[in-house]
């Protein structure tokens, strides 16, 4: 047998005998599928809230804190030309 | 708003009520012959199918032009090669599985299902799986060897315990 017809031979093979496919098959797939879904729809809420959340306490501390401002000296300059 | 949401969802079923049920049948034939079960008594097959429907389900609308048998099968082949990676070497006490390709390895399975029975191109199954084209074709041929010619060789010898553990 050359490659051509031992496939075909294998592809015989495997055609043979169908299972039966469950009748509750689709009410499972749907239910599963339906809570993945739902799941993701969670997860990316929890995660738009939690990015909304950090912006927000980054700027109320940025706004409190300034830490763009120079802080005040603590050293008194010399005292010259008294 | 609500109702165009509501008439979208009822559309949206239905397509995947239709594509369930043209497909189920050959991607439940295509799991049985991966796991090795008989046709009558396939509960690991059915499970691998679920799994991969609900995932399909889940993408539905994200798919947009690509082929959603093509999503199902990619997924049910990545879950198999996962769990069969997972589960060598536990499956030693186990009976040998009543299935056509019982006498083949978990991956040998994978490649003879993807090639011959879904007729999926050598470098496709190749990415799929992880491998090289050129092992794809290696193991398909070693396959269709055994099943062609199943003893009476020297090799199944040395196989011995492999098979029987698959």
């Amino acid at each position: 047998m050359n490659r051509v017809e031992r496939e075909a031979a294998v592809r015989r093979l495997l055609e043979q005998t169908p299972p039966q496919v469950p009748a509750e098959l689709y009410a499972d797939v749907v239910r599963r599928g339906g809570r993945m879904l739902r799941r993701r729809t969670l997860a990316r809420r929890a995660m738009w809230l939690l990015l909304f959340a950090a912006v927000v306490a980054f700027t109320v501390w940025a706004l409190t804190v300034r830490p763009w401002v120079e802080p005040p000296s603590q050293t008194t300059p010399p005292v010259s030309d008294w | 708003m609500q109702e165009r949401q509501a008439s979208q969802g009822v559309r949206r079923a239905r397509e995947f009520e239709a594509f369930v049920a043209g497909a189920a049948g050959r991607l439940l034939h295509a799991a049985t012959l991966l796991t090795a079960e008989a046709p009558d008594d396939n509960p690991r097959a059915c499970r691998l199918l679920t799994l991969s429907l609900a995932h399909t389900y889940a993408c539905w609308d994200r798919l947009g032009g690509e082929d959603p048998y093509a999503c199902a099968r990619q997924h049910m082949a990545a879950r198999f090669a996962r769990e069969a990676w997972h589960q060598h070497g536990l499956g030693r006490g186990r009976p040998t599985p009543p299935g056509t390709l019982a006498a083949l390895t978990p991956q040998e399975r994978l490649v003879l299902v993807l090639r011959l029975y879904e007729g999926v191109a050598e470098e496709q199954a190749a990415a799929l799986l992880g491998l090289p084209p050129e092992r794809v074709r290696v193991i398909c041929d070693r396959a269709i060897t055994l099943l062609t010619h199943p003893p009476a060789r020297p090799a199944p010898a040395v196989r011995g315990p492999e098979v029987a553990r698959s």
